[in-house]
């Protein structure tokens, strides 16, 4: 992929199955488990074997290291193993590594995970206690003494302004969390399985830092995801009908920080997707129109409204009119809607850093999916916002 | 890595000069040689013309409230303890942007634009009552 033109990647590689652990609050056993149960169970979902994986890829900050992983599950000799940083942005572009691998043929199967316990171990939420002995741990050090330790409250800066620019108060951003919601009550697999919210809910909800309250957060959860990435070819001849990577595209935006991003010009965007955007568009040569729905990275809602304005599907500051209504649910008949986090998305399903709405677009595609938008053709997914990140278009391959 | 609070800064070779006039009262920020635009937080070079040509300076302490958001929770102390506060991003009048805190401000009447005026830890003694001063530089409410 690239900044200036259309890259060769589309279509060549596929996602051929996808697997999961339970999405619990205190999974009982390590994360290493947890990836390993992820990476079986996407393979089997897959109808391959161990012995078929010549590739891992994973998130920088996932504890369970890709050889670790091929022991622990089987997997033999490997010829690609890659990371990618950023937290929550290398959702997408895992998925992007694995193609580009086995486009090229340096692997012929990959398999991209993450697994964790992010609640009953490791909670984010509850912010950092000291800086990493790196350039990231030093610019840092600029915004701990203020108690800037924690991702809401990085997000908060930026909704706040992104509010006061379009003269917006934080009632907008209930729609993102009901429609979240109203798709986990109907999905067996979520947490908030058949506990729906109201915009009323959303608003007795306490402040966590305003401008965000707590319903406007996702959750915190221990679980494992693992998605099987083949060639388009093979991936015809195996189990289920193939995702096909239609695009994958990485981005990060110019005075780019890791969450911190507050030195650019504007608070009201997020310039990083929208470089993600502009390729992703540009390669599949789709425009919104064309996406049947969309897992949109909800770890915080003002970021799914301003996800909608960098992707095109509405003007700058029309994010807000855009999720009114009920536009982003699945029942919303009004024609000029967006089915948006069918599974519940990380505020109703789990927060798995992105891995787990990839999967859901798989079952989209397959036609599989618990809240199932009839024929679905093409579907983006974004991984991590406020953060270098990654996005994909899929499509329903024959 | 070190077992300090984490409100405290961690001086190193490059940002001790800062560290030590905020304790004496001074804000500083950087400006560039080559290009004279000034920045903040400091960098050893300058982020618009990566010029290493870039020298301390006091600043004026003025600025207007960009963004601000009020945090309610928080478990790690010190922060748990001083809930809720207010975490801000301010415009610094000699054009940098700079993250910091607003003190002794009813949250209610913040707005974005408003004026403010640096106060530090041995300078304006805005928030001398405050039993845990921000050992960095915070802002308040400019009386002017
Ligand atoms: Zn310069």
């Amino acid at each position: 992929m690239s900044l200036h033109r259309a890259d060769t990647l589309g279509g060549r590689a596929a996602i051929a199955g996808i697997g999961a652990t339970e999405f619990s609050k205190d999974s009982g056993r390590s994360e290493l488990k947890l990836a390993v149960e992820a990476v079986h169970a996407a393979l089997d979902d897959a109808g391959l074997r161990p012995q078929d994986v010549d590739g891992l890829v994973t998130f920088t900050m996932d504890t369970s290291p890709e050889i670790t992983v091929a022991q622990a599950a089987g997997i033999g000799e490997l010829s690609f193993f890659s990371r990618v940083h950023y937290g929550g942005g290398a959702a997408c572009a895992t998925v992007q590594q694995a193609a580009l691998a086995v486009a090229t043929g340096i692997a012929e199967v990959v398999v991209c995970y993450r697994a964790f316990n992010e609640r009953s171990q490791h909670r984010f939420g509850v912010g950092l206690t000291s800086r990493q002995a790196s350039s990231e741990g030093a610019a840092m050090g600029w915004t701990m003494p203020y108690g800037l330790v924690t991702p809401a409250s990085w997000v908060a800066l930026h909704a706040q302004r992104y509010l006061h620019s379009y003269g917006l108060s934080p009632d907008v951003l209930a729609p993102v969390a009901v429609a979240d919601r109203f798709h986990a009550a109907t999905n067996p697999a979520a947490y908030f399985y058949r506990r729906p919210i109201t915009l009323a809910d959303h608003a007795a909800s306490r402040w966590i830092v305003e401008p965000l309250r707590l319903l406007d957060c996702c959750q915190e959860t221990d679980g494992g995801q693992a998605l099987v990435v083949t060639t388009s070819e093979r991936a015809r001849d195996l189990r289920h009908t193939p995702a096909l990577i239609t695009a994958a595209a990485q981005g990060a935006g110019r005075n780019q920080e890791a969450m911190t991003s507050f030195y650019r010009d504007g608070l009201t965007g997020l310039p990083e997707m929208g470089v993600v955007a502009r390729q992703l568009w540009r390669t599949s040569g789709l425009t919104p129109a064309d996406i049947d729905t969309a897992v949109l990275y909800d770890h915080f809602t003002p970021f799914v409204l301003m996800q909608l304005e960098e992707f095109g599907f509405c003007g700058p500051g029309e994010g807000a009119a855009f999720a009114a209504g009920g536009r982003l649910q699945l029942d919303w008949s009004g024609g000029d809607g967006l089915p948006v986090n069918t599974h519940g998305g990380q505020l109703g399903e789990a927060y798995l850093h992105g891995m787990n709405g990839i999967a859901e677009a798989v079952r989209q595609l397959r036609g599989s999916a618990v809240n199932q938008v009839p024929a679905a053709q093409h579907v983006l997914v974004t991984a991590g916002t406020g953060v270098p990140t990654s996005g994909l278009v899929l499509s329903r391959g024959r | 890595m070190s077992d300090a609070l984490a409100d405290r800064p961690e001086p190193d070779a490059f940002t001790r000069p800062y560290w030590e006039a905020a304790a004496q009262g001074r804000l500083l920020l950087r400006r560039c040689g080559a290009c004279g635009r000034a920045h903040h937080y400091p960098r050893e070079f300058c982020p618009y013309c990566w010029s290493e040509d870039v020298e301390w300076e006091q600043a004026s302490g003025d600025a207007v409230l960009y963004t601000w958001s009020v945090v309610h929770v928080n478990d790690l102390p010190p922060f748990r303890d001083r809930l809720p506060y207010v975490a801000a991003v301010v415009d610094l009048a000699e054009g940098p942007r700079m993250m910091t805190a607003v003190v002794g401000c009813d949250p209610a009447t913040l707005n974005v634009g408003m004026a403010l005026h640096v106060s530090l830890p041995t300078g304006d003694a805005a928030d001398a009552t405050d039993p845990a001063p921000i050992a960095a530089p915070v802002f308040t409410a400019s009386r002017r």
